[in-house]
């Protein structure tokens, strides 16, 4: 056992608990709904005591944990209690697990993103389980009157041995739950660990099947209306919006435009609003608003440039331009090209890397590029609000509540303290519901109309919208001696609106004389968090670019690797360096033994790939072969460094995702523009990957050590987009720079 | 405005609607049924797929004249508590991640093998393959789907 210090302090978790308005009220129904398994054991207790934030117990032993994070698809839902549970030490299937509100003054970070919920929620999990525990421990050995060291739990039940005393935990929770939190907890060693590490079911698993309401389009109040939204290309601005030609329509209300911030806001980042005004339309039922949306008049002019004051983590405040003008993809492939001929930001340099170019026996210089990507999370964007005169209610998607309150604050003229969101499970995020625009739409919406209202993007709303991942570019450079030996590396990367580097990774720290540079060019389409950012764009280019300088070198791809990884962790060059050699290599070792990577199995075509980011460590083997220019992925076989893994099987499920969703985007993501309009707006032009082009197989295995766990939502993403590429090139004998790969893919004529 | 006579779920009533209102929406908005997803509106992802006369249909753009007089079953009609066989398979693999197209799935993956009841890799991708999983839960569809043709 370990100490851990508490952090509750009694004051104002009751101070928290009376601001949430009183007792926890469940219904039978509510109850059915949520237990993970075996029915017949759960039933509603008499009274619930509170512990902390998370835990509740009834006093029949039956115990409520709140998941804190919004839940997207990470299963968080399911593996954040299983960490309280744990060191609460009660038995799985007398938890019942409830999504919290977002609620700051009782919980640390709400926020699902950067695969950081598990990561972050570690110890304060952790630690609320474990002091729940002793609290129950500490009543027991009043009760009973022996020393509470002697005093052992297991599922749910508190034991003395020597006197043979037993009981429940609903038992003593009455009395457990009065008693001072103590200061310092005993949390299990790694070895003692019941749930954390076994597997166990989504606990909404039943819910999701049975088609319940679950999510924020799901919801319905008396009285509710529906509303949809108007937008402008990019680069314009709503000039009129004609309410007659849709007001005498059937079920619509009204017609109007709503300005989306307050002037001169002052932004946090993850507040983009793509426009500064929108028409809305709200009417009685979703057809016949989508029916006025289609015969709207509305007009738009161009947008002249503007600027804003943005708060961004870690660098302060800084005043972003939004630039006027019709952007096409065109334009920017020619911006682009131009900007990669010049000078960048020096991000990082060691040693003396022009020299080293100069002296070089060979040089090796490739461009790689990537378009921007529509996230489509297949919920499309949507919120509910009921905002009166003295307070607002929200019921929508959102990975990162925090965020948006102020904006919601500002928008609505309402103190923060009056504004409460209940955060619905979201139908994917993938970081673009980060970005709570449509919270702060739907509650104008509301406040505007007096009654409450269901925002709902159309999916060309959705896909049209905005905050996209950011179109990149980088060309890397690599100087070699005589004896082919890497002497210098050089990266300079860019994009619209920003550059993809991260410059203290792999393989800095591994090269004598290293280059990072970077460089931006504005643009007014949006960009935002998209699955691992920028890892997902850096990965792919790096690690094709090493797989053809080990090529050149003759070296095996998994070796040339491992060779650098063994001189940045021996005699490391520079400082800041973002990884750890050891665990970075042990993936590579591992993807090699599990893949048989000596072997390539008869009929495919291999390629490797690794990559850190989000704190976890992935190396990817991908086996594909073509079915005529159309590539047939027949398995992947990933290796995961993320510590210790709390639920195996879900993070299998996550890793198949990210691993799907990165071969989907590596051959056929593209989001172009043309005079600022996208050019697919709905799945029949936006292909996504299918049932038919996934891969035949999956592998994922993790390294077994006692770690504490990182994040898989986005990990195993940016790898495979280069272990295609690099598959590809062995199938075809030709290198793929450019995403998306599908439509480049055919055999070199050497091959035929 | 017209009335319609739906049986929907086995439950028989009479609707004064927009008879071109797609069936989607009137699950969603009149019945409310929102087991049954919107996910694009132009047949193009499958998360609004329902049974008409067991078949499975887009029911985004579906018309509610439609299915007067017809049998309609959505999710919320599958079973009595999720207990149909690919719903069962579902929880047995544990195929969700988000879930949102997940209803849309079964109901394409349950009249699958009610046509097929023994599909084959080839037979499972060609239907599956107007359901989009944005969370790319492609293997575990398959993987439930072989489980329930097996039980
Ligand atoms: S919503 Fe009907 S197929 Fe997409
Ligand atoms: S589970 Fe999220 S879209 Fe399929």
């Amino acid at each position: 056992m370990t100490q851990v210090k508490t952090t509750i302090n009694r004051r104002s978790f009751i101070k928290a608990s009376a601001l949430a308005g009183g007792g926890l009220m469940l219904s039978f129904s509510w109850l059915a709904g949520c237990k993970p398994k075996d029915e017949a054991l759960l039933t509603v207790p008499e009274e619930w005591f509170e512990f902390n934030s998370y835990i509740k117990i009834g006093n029949n032993g039956v115990v409520t944990l709140m998941s804190p994070n919004p839940e997207f698809g990470s299963n968080v839902k399911t593996s954040m209690p299983m960490i309280l549970a744990d060191e609460l030490d009660v038995d799985w299937k007398n938890v019942i697990v409830q999504q919290a509100d977002f609620y700051p003054e009782r919980y640390d970070r709400q926020f699902t993103g950067g695969s950081q919920g598990i990561r972050q929620g570690w110890k304060p999990l952790r630690t609320a389980g474990a002091t729940a525990r002793q609290m129950l421990i500490d009543a027991s050995a009043k009760q009973w009157n022996v020393p509470a060291k002697e005093i052992t739990t297991e599922a749910g039940m508190l034991h003395h041995k020597s006197s043979g005393k037993k009981a429940g935990y609903g038992e003593m929770a009455s009395l457990a739950a009065t008693l001072p939190i103590p200061a310092e907890v005993a949390v299990k060693d790694v070895g003692d660990f019941k749930i954390i590490g076994t597997s166990r079911k989504n606990v909404e698993g039943k819910n999701i099947v049975t088609g319940k309401p679950l999510f924020g389009i799901d919801h319905k109040v008396e009285g509710m209306l529906i509303a949809m939204i108007v937008h402008p290309p990019f680069g314009m601005m709503i000039k009129s919006l004609d309410a007659s030609s849709v007001k005498s329509m059937p079920g619509i209300k009204d017609a109007f435009t709503i300005k989306t911030l307050t002037e001169d806001y002052e932004r946090n980042g993850f507040d983009t609003t793509s426009f500064l005004e929108l028409g809305v339309i709200v009417g009685n039922t979703t057809w016949e608003v989508m029916n006025a949306k289609k015969a709207l008049k509305v007009k738009f002019e161009l947008m002249p440039e503007y600027s804003m004051t943005m708060q961004q983590f870690g660098r302060g405040k800084v005043t972003a331009i939004m630039p006027k003008g019709l952007e096409s993809t065109e334009g920017h492939r020619t911006e682009m090209a131009k900007a990669s001929k010049r000078k960048g930001d020096i991000l990082r340099k060691d040693g003396n890397p022009e020299a080293a170019f100069k002296n070089a026996a060979k040089v090796l210089e490739r461009t790689y590029s990537a378009p921007h990507l529509a996230h489509n999370t297949m919920e499309p964007a949507n919120c509910f609000a009921n905002v009166t005169a003295d307070k607002a209610e929200i019921y929508g998607p959102i990975q990162a509540p925090g965020f948006i309150t102020d904006t919601l604050a500002a928008r609505l003229g309402l103190p923060k303290e009056k504004i409460h969101i209940r955060l619905a499970r979201m139908g994917g995020g993938f970081g673009v519901r980060a970005y709570g625009h449509h919270l702060v739409e739907a509650a104008v919406i509301s406040q505007q109309v007096k009654a409450p209202v269901k925002l709902i993007y159309t999916r060309e709303d959705d896909m049209t919208y905005g905050i996209y991942r950011p179109a990149y570019t980088a060309t890397y450079r690599a100087a070699l001696d005589k004896d082919n030996n890497l002497i210098a590396f050089h990266v300079k990367g860019g994009g619209i609106p920003e550059h993809p580097i991260h410059a203290n990774r792999f393989p800095a720290g591994a090269v004598d004389n290293y280059l990072a540079e970077g460089w931006a060019i504005p643009s007014n389409i949006t960009i935002g968090a998209f699955r691992a950012p920028r890892s997902n764009f850096n990965a792919a280019a790096e690690q094709s670019f090493l797989d053809e300088l080990a090529e050149l070198v003759g070296k095996d791809p998994i070796d040339f690797r491992l060779e650098l990884l063994e001189r940045a962790k021996n005699n490391p060059v520079g400082k800041d360096n973002d990884y750890d050699p050891d665990r970075y290599a042990g993936v590579l070792k591992l993807v090699k033994e599990k893949s048989n990577w000596s072997q390539t199995p008869a009929n495919v075509s291999r390629g490797v790939a690794a990559y850190f980011c989000h704190n976890t460590y992935v190396a990817e083997v991908v086996d594909l072969k073509l079915a005529g220019n159309n590539p047939v992925i027949e398995n992947v076989i990933a290796a995961v460094d993320c510590g210790i893994v709390v639920n195996p099987d879900a993070a299998k499920n996550m890793g198949e995702g990210g691993i799907i969703d990165g071969i989907g985007n590596a051959l056929f993501g593209e989001l172009t523009f043309k005079d600022g309009v996208p050019d697919k707006n709905n799945f029949h032009q936006y292909k996504m990957i299918r049932q038919k082009e996934s891969p035949k197989k999956i592998e994922v295995h993790f390294v077994k050590n006692e770690e504490d766990p990182t994040g898989l939502g986005e990990p195993l993403f940016p790898p495979v987009f280069a272990a295609v590429a690099n598959a590809l090139y062995q199938a075809t004998g030709k290198r793929y720079y450019d995403q998306p790969f599908a439509k480049h893919v055919e055999m070199s004529p050497s091959r035929m | 405005m017209a009335a319609i006579n739906l049986n929907i779920n086995g439950k028989k009533q009479v609707l004064d609607i927009d008879p071109k209102t797609p069936v989607l929406w009137v699950l969603r908005d009149h019945l409310n049924l929102v087991g049954t997803k919107f996910g694009c509106g132009v047949a193009q992802c499958g998360a609004c797929t329902i049974h008409v006369n067991g078949n499975a249909v887009r029911s985004c753009i579906l018309p509610v004249s439609q299915i007067e007089n017809k049998e309609v079953i959505t999710i919320e009609g599958l079973s009595e508590d999720g207990d149909h066989p690919v719903q069962k398979a579902w929880l047995e693999h544990d195929v969700a991640q988000c879930g949102y197209c997940q209803t849309g799935q079964i109901m394409t993956a349950a009249a699958l093998l009610k046509s097929n009841p023994s599909p084959s890799d080839e037979d499972i991708e060609n239907t599956m393959n107007g359901n989009i999983c944005r969370c790319a839960t492609y293997l575990r569809i398959k993987a439930a789907i072989k489980t329930a043709a097996n039980s």
